[in-house]
């Protein structure tokens, strides 16, 4: 894979969002060098973005059965980067059924990553419409 | 009739939050009325992650949060209406509201909760040129349409405003397929959060044009294209600048309104900088009983300071049918000063402080590198450090409230200063 020497990344640890330049430096122990940061957990993040990338992916799954069509999920644990539209197809071709409780898993090793995709919200499966009273 | 210790109106994550709180701390009857199908409020389309890492120390998506205080609500047993629209408050606190199933109905309560939030700000409200066709959509609205009722709204896509709704919609529609092709922003600085800024526009390659806006919209039945255009530094269009793109669609994404149509007809005092109720330290109104919090108070950036002041109108609400709200005695007023948009609370009945006063603020503008000072009249009594501060990032202090005690003030200030 291509790694260019130098590389332009906004950091998120905290809002004031550093302009860091992770640069490759065989001297250094993790092998980059981070300019631009004023903490410390701003390098790590520099490192990991440059060597790793991960992003939790929040979407959804579509449902039959319940009150709506689609039911919100998410990665049970953040995936590469580089694998999101990849999990995204994944998902997209699933169809659950109600009832799903929060939490559960509804695919499981999404695309090879080894991380299942859980469900956001817990869905009823519904007979007859929503009823106005509750408590 | 039945009557009720605390009236909720809203069941998103303020209305959540108070009526559980209120139930906590002793109010007998508490009522919850939701003009939506279900509990949670717009926190039910907010699928992304983000929501609890203050309150929770998690990293949660917005239904999750809901669920986890919808749970609490049910488990204490707390009432609640849905399909329920709340017509009118009056000034002696009765709710009149209607639902298909019990028709009209008068609510006498002996305090009442304000939750409505806030909605979003339509095309209309920023004067946007060009014909009005199908594809101009708020980009909230389009994210329910999407997230919730699984439509999708269009396939190119360009976005004004970056504001948090904004940048997760341009994410949000990528991932579904479409092409996001620019982002403007008319302000030299995004309305959203950093971590939003990267991880929904850098990640995708989705451009952002600063100082930039829409300048016309093309297509009669369906929108065919968006023009945008760089603006001076008083917004105005620079002749010449137009970027044009052939597109279906345009999401909006230009400010948020505090929904308070219900307080102002009761008569409770509107700030003109939040455009929500002036209120004290209880989060009470400028009406005795009627307490306000979240995004109806003042529209917040991030969900658990929303549980937080909402927690607290609650726990107030609840003193105050218990009779344990001190209504008179030492007073002070906060005032915004050089660099502060605005103060929440606007008063402060000393008496009723529990340790701490949180003051909840936002800057005018990009500070970096200042303090924020704060001076009981004159005096300083605090000053706090901060590296980088931003309009769209909600400022917080906490001020020891014994600080306040030691004598008579008439005047909170905080304002931006050197360091």
């Amino acid at each position: 894979m291509y790694k260019p020497n130098q590389q332009e990344v906004t950091c998120i640890v905290c809002p004031v969002g550093c302009k860091l330049t992770v640069v490759r430096d065989e001297h250094e122990p993790e092998g980059y060098r981070v300019l631009g940061s004023q903490c410390k957990r701003g390098e790590h993040y520099g490192i990991k973005e440059v060597t790793n990338p991960t992003r939790m992916l929040p979407t959804t799954m579509a449902i039959k059965g319940a009150h709506l069509p689609r039911i919100p999920v998410r990665t049970a644990e953040p995936i590469p980067k580089a694998k999101i539209f990849d999990c995204m197809d994944a998902i997209n071709r699933v169809e659950l059924e109600a009832p799903i409780k929060i939490g559960e898993v509804v695919l499981e090793n999404v695309a090879g990553t080894g991380v299942d995709v859980i469900a956001t919200r817990s869905m009823e499966r519904i007979t007859e419409p929503l009823a106005v009273h509750g408590g | 009739m039945q009557h009720y210790d605390v009236v909720v109106l809203g069941a998103g994550p303020a209305g959540l939050g108070a009526a559980v709180e209120a139930h906590k701390n002793g109010a007998r009857n508490v009522l919850v009325l939701e003009r939506d199908r279900e509990l949670g409020g717009i926190l039910q389309q907010c699928i992304h992650n983000g929501f609890g890492l203050h309150f929770f120390s998690e990293d949660l998506t917005g239904p999750e949060y809901a669920e986890r205080f919808i749970d609490e609500l049910q488990e204490l047993g707390i009432e609640f209406k849905l399909n329920t629209m709340v017509l009118e408050l009056t000034e002696g606190k009765v709710v009149k509201a209607i639902n298909t199933t019990e028709g009209y109905l008068e609510i006498p309560a002996r305090a009442v909760v304000l939750a409505m939030g806030c909605r979003e700000r339509t095309r209309g409200a920023i004067a946007i040129p060009g014909y009005r066709p199908a594809g101009v959509f708020n980009a909230g609205t389009a994210q329910r349409f999407l997230n919730m009722e699984g439509y999708m709204v269009g396939k190119r896509v360009v976005i004004l405003g970056s504001g948090d709704i904004g940048l997760i919609m341009a994410r949000r529609m990528t991932l579904e397929g479409a092409e996001v092709l620019a982002v403007a922003e008319i302000m030299p600085h995004s309305g959203g959060l950093t971590r939003n800024i990267v991880q929904c526009l850098e990640d995708y390659d989705i451009p952002l044009y600063l100082k930039h806006t829409v300048v016309d919209v093309q297509g009669r039945d369906r929108v065919t294209g968006v023009t945008i255009a760089e603006v001076d530094d008083r917004t105005q269009p620079i002749m010449g600048t137009e970027k044009h793109y052939d597109c279906d669609t345009l999401l909006l994404s230009v400010g948020l309104i505090p929904e308070n149509e219900l307080s102002r007809g009761a008569g409770v005092k509107i700030d003109p900088a939040t455009n929500g109720p002036v209120v004290n330290e209880a989060m009470e109104t400028s009406i005795e009983g009627i307490f306000a919090c979240g995004n109806v108070v003042h529209v917040h950036d991030l969900a658990d300071w929303v549980t937080e002041e909402s927690q607290r109108a609650g726990k107030y609400a609840a003193r105050y049918v218990q009779e344990q709200l001190v209504e008179e005695g030492k007073m002070f007023e906060t005032r915004p000063g050089n660099g502060i948009g605005y103060i929440v609370p606007h008063y402060v009945r000393v008496s009723n402080l529990d340790e701490q006063l949180p003051l909840y603020m936002r800057v005018r503008e990009v500070f970096e590198g200042k303090r924020l000072v704060v001076k009981a009249d004159g005096e300083v009594i605090k000053r706090v450090k901060r590296r980088h501060m931003a309009p769209g990032e909600m400022e917080i202090v906490k001020i020891d409230s014994d600080k306040l005690r030691e004598r008579p003030i008439a005047e909170l200030a905080v304002s931006v200063e050197e360091e």
